[in-house]
């Protein structure tokens, strides 16, 4: 029983995260139907960025907090990440608005490659420590099931985002300029909505999402290098697919269910069957799942957000 | 072709001189390793532990076959990569070289290995453990340093033994090395008459170990053993922190580094054991002879393998004097029956190629550093 809760709590602290960055996935592709493979790269960019932020920081006034340095690590790396963003969206993607769907998705390949090169060249192939700036002392809330503070903060910081970003959308004048776009983004735009620049906020808000994504996922591995966007973009990307892409409530659920899935296959797979698969079949056991998910739901567990295209 | 020519020229011209003078012949050998790249530091040692055992074995004057034999190195850099490895070899048995003292990791060993079988040319790599080196049944393959199998094995026996651990849990990253390590270092416990307490498993590019360290944390095991790098050796050991667990860490050599120590940071402790391939260097019987004379030589402390490369070197050159015979098809039954006594300990080798007896040194991590516990051979 003890295990079993303190699998709950793994799932839930990586499927926060994979939540957090499968919302970055699903908004592009409710609104411009592409998927931004680069997307992983952000998740990489904000922890290296934060990282070299708290480095210098702490070089220079080694009495700072570690929770001012935390916070200035994200003030910096939520800003460049969102530049990046908005650089790719407008350099990269803007002009194929109008190209087949082929022409976009091999860009979006191409910019995760130039991104993962950019950050080899600045920060080298090593592995850099990230500094664990929230305690990860285990406390005991019951016998035999620990849980840290920072894995409290990363759900409980992620769960705040997501909740935020639900208000965003479907409260604020911006959310309804979004999802009018994602509807149709020329008729919207006979609408006097500004299509272009509601595409660069997604784009944007996305992008802000992915850095504090990946500033919680160096904080939790304490680990940071060039090709760490890698799993939890290729992760997110499934968690999207597997909530519904395009829908928002989707990928959040997508994003925890994936999480448990995972955790729960490295825990169980071999009882389930009879020692007959083992834990080298973890991953395999999560596709397994979106598998017989696809097959019953094709769109997902809340169903793909189709817009009508009149 | 030109270098034929030129070894040709080369050779005319030493006859054409002996047929008058007391006779001098050049007797080249090779040494591969990476010179360039993130692994220069190893080739460079091995390098140089190379160069110090020609010009010893040059000092001597050594008469093979009638003549005084001058020795020379050839250095190429194969950047621990293994395709750069094959052209290398290839480039040094086209330059006539009679043995070479190389490559330094495994990933360039092994395909490297295949040319010089082909070109009949015994090749001695002093740092290269993987077991498959060996296993191809190749005659002109040998190594000075103890593979990962009998790392695996001394790690085994060592933690039942001396760390007292019944229930152990095993975890491998799945790579040739990680898989290979494992698998030894799990027959050794249970030989020993310890208990495999669960088989976990993960890949080289994870960093999340929480769900299986869970399912460990549950069979109470006495010690961990991670079969993989320190990539990933590190947040695994943050992560059983983490989860509070007070099992012990053992890891092989891709954990025995200070990589390990820089990322594992505070997660490290008392409690985790390593293992390295050879002795450390206090510990060899020539080991302090050959600290002053390789600083005095180079300037600079041996990396790590620097004496494993004197050597290796060595072992040619003793095969070719007890064979008389500077020829690779006259010396290396030489080399096969070799009985050495040399910087490191006794080098002899077995049938297949590996060295007799290769030592293993337990370390054990302590105020920051990693502190030789014992060595095995």
């Amino acid at each position: 029983m003890e295990t079993f809760l303190q699998q709950i709590l793994n799932g839930l602290v990586s499927g926060s995260i994979y939540a957090l960055v499968a919302l970055g996935y699903t908004m592009v592709y409710g609104i411009l139907g592409l998927i931004n493979f680069a997307h992983g790269e952000l998740v990489m960019i904000g922890a290296l960025v934060a990282l070299q932020t708290v480095t210098l920081l702490s070089g220079a006034f080694p009495e700072l907090h570690p929770v001012f340095l935390l916070l200035a690590g994200v003030g910096v790396a939520v800003p460049v990440c969102m530049v990046v963003g908005y650089l790719i969206e407008r350099i990269g993607y803007r002009r194929l608005r109008n190209a087949p769907r082929l022409a976009p998705l091999i860009t979006a390949i191409g910019v995760s490659f130039l991104l993962q090169t950019l950050a080899m060249i600045i920060w080298g192939r090593e592995f850099h420590v990230f500094p664990q700036l929230v305690s990860t002392t285990p406390m005991q809330p019951m016998d035999g099931v620990v849980v840290s503070p920072l894995q409290i903060f990363t759900i409980v910081v992620a769960l705040a985002l997501m909740g935020g970003l639900m208000l965003l959308v479907n409260k604020s004048r911006l959310g309804r300029a979004m999802r009018a776009t994602a509807e149709n983004h020329r008729v919207a735009g006979l609408m006097g909505i500004n299509a272009n620049g509601v595409i660069a906020a997604t784009f944007i808000i996305g992008s802000g999402l992915a850095a504090l994504a990946g500033v919680l996922y160096a904080s939790n591995y304490a680990i940071a290098h060039y090709a760490m966007g890698f799993t939890p973009g290729l992760k997110a990307f499934t968690a999207a697919v597997l909530g519904g892409i395009g829908n928002l409530p989707g990928a959040m659920v997508g994003g925890l269910v994936l999480g448990l899935v995972e955790s729960f296959g490295a825990g169980y797979i071999e009882h389930l069957t009879f020692g007959f698969l083992n834990s080298s079949y973890q991953d395999i056991f999560a596709f397994m799942i979106l598998g017989a998910v696809l097959i019953f739901r094709p769109s997902g567990l809340l169903g793909e957000r189709v817009a009508d295209r009149a | 072709m030109k270098h034929n020519k030129l070894i040709f020229a080369l050779a005319a011209a030493s006859l054409a001189a002996g047929a008058v003078h007391a006779k001098e012949v050049v007797v080249r050998i090779g040494h591969a390793g990476p010179l360039t790249g993130p692994a220069a530091a190893f080739g460079k040692d091995g390098e140089n532990g190379a160069r110090l055992a020609i010009e010893d074995a040059n000092a001597k004057g050594i008469k093979i076959g009638g003549d005084t034999v001058k020795f020379e190195l050839v250095s190429e850099d194969d950047q621990a990569d293994p395709r750069t490895a094959t052209t290398v070899a290839q480039r040094l048995t086209d330059s006539g070289v009679k043995g070479v003292v190389g490559h330094v990791t495994s990933g360039a060993s092994i395909p490297a290995s295949r040319i010089y079988e082909q070109a009949g040319i015994p090749v001695i790599t002093p740092s290269s453990t993987s077991p498959k080196l060996t296993q191809q049944g190749y005659k002109m393959t040998f190594r000075v340093i103890a593979n990962d199998l009998q790392q695996g094995n001394a790690l085994g026996k060592y933690a039942v033994d001396q760390l007292k651990a019944k229930k152990i849990a095993v975890i491998d990253d799945r790579t040739a090395y990680g898989q290979g390590l494992a698998d030894a270092f799990a027959n050794s416990v249970k030989t020993s008459g310890g208990q495999i307490a669960g088989r976990e498993f993960t890949n080289d590019k994870a960093t999340d170990f929480m769900a299986i360290l869970t399912k460990i944390k549950a069979m109470n095991p006495d010690a961990v053993f991670y079969g993989g790098m320190d990539a990933q050796a590190a947040p695994l050991a943050r992560q059983m922190k983490q989860l509070g667990m007070t099992a012990k860490l053992l890891t092989g050599d891709g954990g025995c580094t200070g990589e390990m120590i820089k990322m594992a940071g505070d997660a490290l402790s008392a409690t985790t054991f390593c293992t390295q391939a050879g002795i450390p260097l206090d510990k060899m019987p020539g080991g302090a002879a050959f600290r002053t004379q390789f600083k005095q030589r180079f300037g600079n402390d041996i990396h790590v393998y620097a004496p494993y490369a004197y050597d290796a070197m060595m072992s040619v050159i003793e095969a070719m004097k007890a064979a008389n015979s500077v020829e690779p098809a006259k010396y290396q039954p030489a080399l096969r029956a070799l009985a050495y006594q040399g910087v490191t300990g006794p080098v002899a080798f077995d049938d297949k190629g590996d060295i007799k007896g290769g030592a293993i040194t337990v370390y054990n991590f302590d105020a920051g550093k990693w502190a030789p516990l014992q060595t095995i051979q």
